[in-house]
């Protein structure tokens, strides 16, 4: 058996050939399917929630609740974009099930959204301290490893995490298939009969509530980082 | 296959069984901080959902160093990096 990074589906002509993966055309299925959701909860707003406006509603006030409970009333501002990376990472790990490879099983996804997330926190720490107080901070040569260290352990957590699950589940189906032509001979090399139902149950774990762990931890770490960034020197000696 | 292949692929397999050694320490620390807030969910049931969210948080942190020893053995396992460098 074989477990291979991302296949390249094509290279575009232009631009010295941008390599097309299958990362990149299901990361934009995802993008599609997310977009189709939020037109579809979102058609005929009415002042009064009803039916599935009231289930979008519930998502804002969850997430807007979580953003200020942990980061801090101050940075409320990121919830947009806390909301999305959490609706992207669930959306983009579970499309597992359907049967394509997830794009998180790509260091590159998770890798640009946890430098998305190492810029947010610069951009928080130069908001609070200015620019030149925030640079007081790398006098401490610890304090680069500090700050290097945050996006790659973040990246390398939500994709190796991920991984784990994949690789598990393909070797759970490969030894279903291999199980089902020992029982069946040669209809169940044909017709593998034990892998239709048995890995469900366990994709239960391995997919759906590993992924939601993951995509929380992340959303979590990104607004412990960005609240402990925005706070100002004389409240922190305070505490 | 030739010696120097057979070695190195051998070697290459130790390494990634002796790499996964590194999810010893992840779960001692995720069973002790475990263990931590389960007392202090008895002492104060009032605040479960707190402390279950900080301890999401402390075993995904503790999980980590587990993690970096399995994708060093995934690498050495599925994409072999020295098996690749001797025969290219």
């Amino acid at each position: 058996m074989e477990i291979t990074g991302a296949k390249i589906l094509f290279e575009t002509p232009i631009f010295g050939g941008i390599r097309i993966t299958e990362t990149t055309a299901v990361g934009w299925g995802v993008v599609v399917v997310l977009i189709g959701l939020v037109k579809f909860f979102t058609s005929r707003v009415e002042k009064v929630p009803r039916g599935k406006q009231v289930l979008a509603e519930m998502f804002v006030d969850f997430i807007y609740g979580q953003v200020e409970s942990v980061a801090g009333k101050r940075s409320l501002g990121i919830a947009p974009y806390i909301g999305t990376i959490f609706l992207m990472s669930i959306t983009s790990s579970l499309s597992a099930v359907v049967g394509v490879r997830p794009p998180t099983v790509d260091i590159n996804t998770t890798a640009a959204w946890s430098l998305v997330t190492f810029f947010l926190i610069a951009a928080t720490k130069i908001k609070a301290h200015g620019f030149f107080g925030h640079l007081k901070e790398y006098l401490n040569p610890l304090n680069i490893v500090d700050v290097l260290a945050l996006p790659v352990s973040m990246a390398l957590r939500h994709f190796s995490n991920i991984l784990s699950g994949f690789i598990l589940m393909e070797l759970i189906g490969l030894a279903l298939a291999e199980l089902s032509s020992l029982a069946l001979g040669a209809f169940g090399e044909y017709f593998p009969v034990f892998r239709a139902g048995i890995p469900a149950v366990l994709s239960l774990y391995f997919d759906f509530f590993g992924s939601f762990i993951q995509a929380f931890v992340f959303i979590m770490l990104t607004m412990v980082f960005v609240g402990m960034a925005s706070e100002k020197k004389e409240e922190h000696e305070n505490i | 296959m030739s010696m120097d292949q057979a070695i190195v692929m051998g070697a290459s397999a130790l390494g990634a069984g002796i790499s996964m050694f590194g999810c010893f320490g992840a779960g001692l620390g995720q069973g002790f901080a475990t263990g931590k807030a389960v007392e202090a969910v008895a002492r104060q049931p009032e605040a479960k959902s707190a402390i279950t969210t900080t301890l999401m948080i402390g075993c995904a942190f503790a999980e980590t160093t587990c993690l970096y020893g399995f994708l060093v053995a995934i690498f050495l396992t599925f994409t072999n990096p020295f098996t690749n460098a001797l025969v290219g």
